[in-house]
């Protein structure tokens, strides 16, 4: 989230799209319920299915599965078009102005620079024009033919709203009311917030989604505000602080990113991180990228980290190709990955395609489950009736499981959607012979050390030189590795404007992440957490929830990252001259010396605004980009593509037979395209989702939210049940390429045909919580349904939107 | 249950006069429930579980998102979910906490024939003693919500008990505790109303021009009241009786004995039978054809 879940009430107008808030996130939901009651905020839902958030809303509109791009651009025409856009802030505060390189092209859905063979883009030409003062070329007039305003307005003069309704089936008329509820908040006293979660993620351009939402909201001077922003709604408790803590295959911690194969040494992989301005007196704080990085390295080796070998960077693996989860089930299922740690993840369930995953894990030779239930990636071996159909015998998989202690039987932080570090305590201790997930990987660790001491190997250095500071090494506390990531002084720091000045003691807590060095003098696990734990102590344990501010703000509740910043870019939420845009909801201003106000200024806090700074101190531009240069892998603005699965076969953007049906770059490796199913076959959209009753494929396992939603069920439309002959309560079958499942069918009004350029689409939900393990009844896992495919940028699955075939089981 | 920190009103089947040394002093208590403000979550359904020790059995889907089906010996409150097309056209997912309605003239009460099994308290709760109930069914009989259930286990009846025991020692309801969305509060009833009374001018202003309290007089008003977009078809929400009260039969039979109470029930079948045969079939509202469908669902389950 830029913003945070207490923020919400401050809005004017709320849109829920690409989630599902009242359904999936009801505690934080009651925010939007506050703004309801107190601000007289309206709701607008779109979505598939009329949902629990749908049934709140005041304003419902339907849309095909995956079509977000169609209904966003749309929008945004909209808003250009009628000129409801909020001037000041893109003019000031977006690359509106910015020219665009004469080689960038667009026809017929690619953009310049694809090539075919690879399905990648060369990205060169997706750049703006540079001066010859190396800054870039603007014209603040916004005349020039190739000024990004200008190149928005007509790639999305397209997507009028005739042709959102071909696409998305969303009627014309609700379509143009939500346009002008949105269009409302164009102005700088009103604001509206989008909640998304995974329904814009999981698709085949499910980042562009998130794009189109974000650019949306910079037209309208959304983004900064109290009542604004992006807000991310995440699925588990702790997943923000997984990203934030870089368990992705190509991060490390606080969103730094593992070098690749061509980076070879420390001053390749630093440039092009640490951006120099593109534009006069712009902050371009990544400059600062390798005081994080050398202080990361610093906290994870220590003495070993110098600056001779570069702070270990050799000890970084170099990556040839990205391994996100499709990549790695690939990789097995070639027989190229032979051993997995499964942690906390029950990636059987979770992932696409269960055939061939059962099959890649078939073939590994170990397989270790780390996590508090016998999930069922555990058990994929086992034959469970219809619901697992394996020959036990021919698989010869070793499995060790080893118990985990869940979430409620440890200390630690967590870290929520609002970017919240919230200390918590541990309620029970873990049952039989369950072990908290550090004390296992420190032992695991330490053995591997051991061995690698005893018997050598190709590069043992990064095991045996593994900083390890803990009081008690097969223990490390949640105390000692939070203190960790938030930062200490490994020698004296001293004020950069009075080099005789101590600012920091050695030994010392950091206060944050200004006080990090380069020069190997602070160590930081995770530069956007540092100040977390400071010498006031633990912050992250904070209970405190007075609101001086009158608008939530709560700075003494836990500490959010980064700098216990409650609303990111908050300097956007004032004028060029530092006033607030709307004084009723002031977050900061500019009192002719310093920044200050009720949260932490997201700027250097005595910068004059005469200087010209940007808001935006993240990108090297200091603005906000509608255009995304590089930034993307599938095109710099937002397009809308097909799913993977596709009813129509076509892109109504384009006609039959014309133009790019799909995302060109989207993740698919060859052996998937065999397996996706046509719409001939397979005519309905299917989509995948949760409930509220359930947890993933946890809460199947407790009795009370087994009796509140016991049995594996699907949703169906009254038109669609009524085709092929079934009523609620019946058994279905739901089929795709890949496989099928055998389901009760909840018949329902919530979801209506579409009519999708001139034919009707039935679309079909699958909610996700069954499986073979558990104390609910047994059923399918759900993505013996989906595809194997994933998102240009993110390589995620497009769980969202698929092909399936209904039918009376 | 004794809960001796509360006096009792009234006690099924007893002639004794009720205490009032401390008449007056404790307040009308109510529960509100927004049904404008309930996302369907049922959280207030595990809250009742976990508060009350309560644990039906695991059990299907039968094609709703209702579950437990119905209120039982083990499940004393469940969401209804109707699914309603209004005159614009648009889909309106009316979802309703069910449960006793805590009635201030409480129809189980007056036809309950076991003394002590059914209490209300000076606070207006309306509880059940199991352990002085004999199982007739009466209760059921004499509610005009549907609500209490005999349990298999024990042939006694249950029901939502308000929380008695929470409420005694000064807690919410745990339904209420634990409601993401603030759709269900607890309070004075007078504060409740105030409450609701503030909801329903901001509902007018959203477009729901019915917005309005159920709080039923046949029955003396209630201490579980819901706020609703369409006070004026409380049978669009599942079933909600439109103008509840208790049955004459049952006032007739207060004080009476239990044979001329059989008599009683005989005697409105035959009633109900003469009626029907005389006047034909009720003419069908849209709200009466949503409850019925809702009961064939429940009966085909």
């Amino acid at each position: 989230m830029t913003n945070h879940w207490v923020d919400i009430k401050n809005a004017d107008l709320v849109l829920i799209m690409g989630g599902n808030a009242a359904e999936c996130h009801p505690c934080g939901y009651k925010w939007v319920e506050e703004a309801k009651a107190h601000r007289k905020a309206k709701l607008i839902v779109v979505d598939p299915r009329f949902t629990r958030s749908a049934a709140m809303a005041d304003l419902y509109v339907p849309i095909r599965a995956g079509t977000d791009i169609a209904f966003l651009g749309g929008v945004m025409n909209y808003l250009l078009a009628n000129d409801a856009i909020h001037h000041d802030y893109v003019a000031n505060y977006t690359d509106f102005s910015f020219i665009v390189r004469e080689d960038f092209a667009f026809n017929e859905g690619l953009y310049s620079g694809y090539d075919p063979a690879k399905h990648k883009y060369d990205k060169s030409s997706w750049d703006y024009e540079r001066g010859e003062d190396g800054f870039v070329k603007a014209d603040p007039t916004l005349q020039h033919p190739r000024c990004v305003y200008n190149l928005l307005k007509q790639h999305y003069s397209r997507y009028t709203p005739e042709l959102v309704e071909k696409i998305c089936g969303s009627p014309k008329d609700k379509f143009l009311e939500a346009c002008k509820l949105i269009a409302a908040t164009s102005s700088p006293t009103s604001a509206m917030t989008i909640m998304y979660a995974l329904g814009w993620t999981q698709h085949s351009i499910g980042s562009q989604i998130i794009r189109a939402g974000a650019m949306l909201q910079l037209l309208l001077g959304n983004i900064g505000v109290a009542g604004g922003g992006m807000n991310a709604l995440r699925g588990h408790s702790n997943i923000q602080g997984l990203t934030d803590l870089g368990l992705m295959s190509n991060l490390l911690t606080g969103y730094l990113t593992l070098p690749n194969q061509a980076e070879q040494d420390y001053a390749t992989y630093l440039t092009p991180r640490a951006q120099k301005p593109l534009r006069p007196n712009q902050m371009s704080y990544w400059q600062n990228y390798g005081r994080f990085y050398v202080s990361l390295m610093k906290a994870w080796w220590g003495n070993a980290a110098t600056a001779e070998n570069s702070w270990c960077y050799d000890y970084l693996p170099k990556l040839d190709k990205t391994y996100d989860m499709l990549q790695v089930y690939e990789l097995m299922g070639s027989g190229k990955m032979n051993g997995y740690i499964c942690q906390g993840f029950n990636p059987i369930a979770s992932s696409p395609h269960k055939a061939k995953m059962t099959a890649s894990f078939s073939k590994l030779k170990f397989l270790v489950v780390m996590d508090p239930l016998a999930t069922e990636t555990a058990e994929f071996w086992n034959h469970y009736d219809e619901y697992n159909e394996v020959d036990p015998s021919t698989i010869e998989t070793e499995v060790f499981r080893l118990p985990t202690s869940c979430f409620a039987e440890e200390d630690g932080a967590l870290v929520s959607s609002g970017r919240w570090l919230q200390w918590h305590w541990k309620g029970a201790e873990p049952p039989g012979e369950a072990k908290t997930d550090i004390e296992i990987m420190a032992a695991l660790y330490m053995r591997l050390r051991d061995l690698y001491k005893a018997e050598g190997g190709a590069f043992p250095d990064p095991i045996v030189n593994l900083a390890w500071p803990y009081a008690r090494p097969g223990h490390p506390t949640a105390e000692e590795l939070a203190k960790e990531y938030s930062g200490k002084a490994l020698a004296d720091v001293m004020d950069p404007k009075d080099p005789t000045k101590v600012i920091r003691k050695a030994g010392e807590q950091l206060a944050g992440f200004a006080e990090l060095r380069d020069d190997g003098s602070t160590s930081c696990g995770c530069w956007i957490y540092s100040g977390a734990w400071s010498e006031a102590g633990n912050l992250m344990a904070r209970r405190d929830n007075s609101d001086p501010s009158g608008i939530g703000q709560t700075r003494n509740w836990a500490w959010a990252w980064p700098a216990n910043r409650r609303v990111l870019y908050n300097r956007a939420s004032c004028d060029v001259n530092g006033k607030p845009f709307n004084p009723a909801l002031k977050l900061i201003s500019w009192n002719g010396k310093t920044w200050g106000g009720v949260d932490v200024p997201d700027f250097k806090a005595d910068e004059d605004p005469a200087g010209g700074m940007g808001p935006f101190i993240m990108t090297p531009e200091g603005v906000a980009r509608f255009f995304a240069r590089g930034g993307m892998s599938d095109g710099p603005f937002p397009e809308h593509y097909e799913p993977f699965e596709t009813p129509l076969g076509y892109n109504p953007l384009w006609g039959k037979g014309k133009g790019q049906v799909q995302n060109p770059a989207a993740r698919i490796f060859d052996d998937d395209r065999k397996a996706l199913g046509q719409a001939d076959a397979f005519p309905h959209v299917a989509t995948t989702y949760r409930l509220t009753e359930h947890f993933h494929f946890w809460t199947k396992h407790v009795r009370i939210a087994a009796i509140l939603q016991p049995q594996q069920f699907v949703e169906i439309g009254e038109a669609l049940a009524k085709e092929i002959g079934v009523k609620a309560g019946d058994n279905v079958k739901v089929s795709s390429k890949r496989g099928q499942i055998k389901a009760v069918a909840v018949v329902t009004k919530r979801i209506k045909p579409l009519t999708i350029d001139g034919r009707t689409v039935h679309t079909v939900g699958v909610p996700i919580h069954w499986g073979f393990k558990g104390v609910a009844r047994a059923g399918y896992l759900a993505n013996t349904l989906t595809p194997f495919v994933g998102d240009a940028n993110t390589q995620t699955p497009e769980f969202k939107a698929f092909l399936v075939k209904v039918e009376r089981a | 249950m004794a809960l001796q920190s509360l006096d009792i009103r009234r006690r099924s089947a007893t002639t004794t006069p009720a205490p009032m040394v401390r008449d007056g002093a404790t307040p009308d208590v109510a529960k509100l429930i927004d049904t404008t403000k309930c996302i369907g979550c049922k959280a207030c359904q595990a809250a009742c579980m976990e508060w009350n020790d309560l644990r039906d059995d695991i059990g299907k889907n039968t094609g709703v998102y209702d579950n437990p089906l119905d209120l039982s010996g083990q499940s004393w409150t469940v969401m209804r979910f109707a699914e309603y097309e209004n005159e614009k056209g648009d889909l309106e997912w009316l979802i309703r906490k069910d449960g006793c309605m805590h009635c201030e003239d409480p129809g189980c009460l007056k036809a309950c024939p076991a003394p002590g099994a059914i209490v209300q308290y000076a606070n207006g709760i309306v509880d059940f003693h199991e352990e002085n109930c004999i199982g007739c069914g009466y209760c059921i009989a004499g509610c005009p919500f549907n609500v209490p259930r005999i349990s298999k286990k024990d042939q006694k009846a249950y029901k939502c008990t308000l929380c008695s025991d929470r409420v005694a020692v000064g807690l919410e309801p745990a339904c209420v505790k634990t409601c993401p969305t603030g759709a269900i509060t607890f309070g004075t009833k007078e504060r409740m109303q105030s409450d609701a009374a503030e909801r329903v001018e901001q509902l007018k202003t959203r477009g729901f021009a019915n917005a309005g309290l159920y709080d039923p007089a046949g029955v003396g008003g209630t201490h579980v009241m819901y706020v609703l977009h369409h006070a004026d078809r409380p049978g669009l929400y599942s079933g909600l009786p439109a103008d509840p009260k208790v049955s004459p039969l049952v006032r007739v039979w207060k004080g009476a004995t239990k044979p001329l109470a059989l008599g009683a029930l005989v005697l409105a079948a035959v009633f109900g039978f003469v009626n029907y045969v005389r006047t034909g079939p009720k003419e069908v509202e849209p709200e009466d054809e949503l409850a019925a469908q809702r009961e064939k669902e429940q009966i085909h389950g």
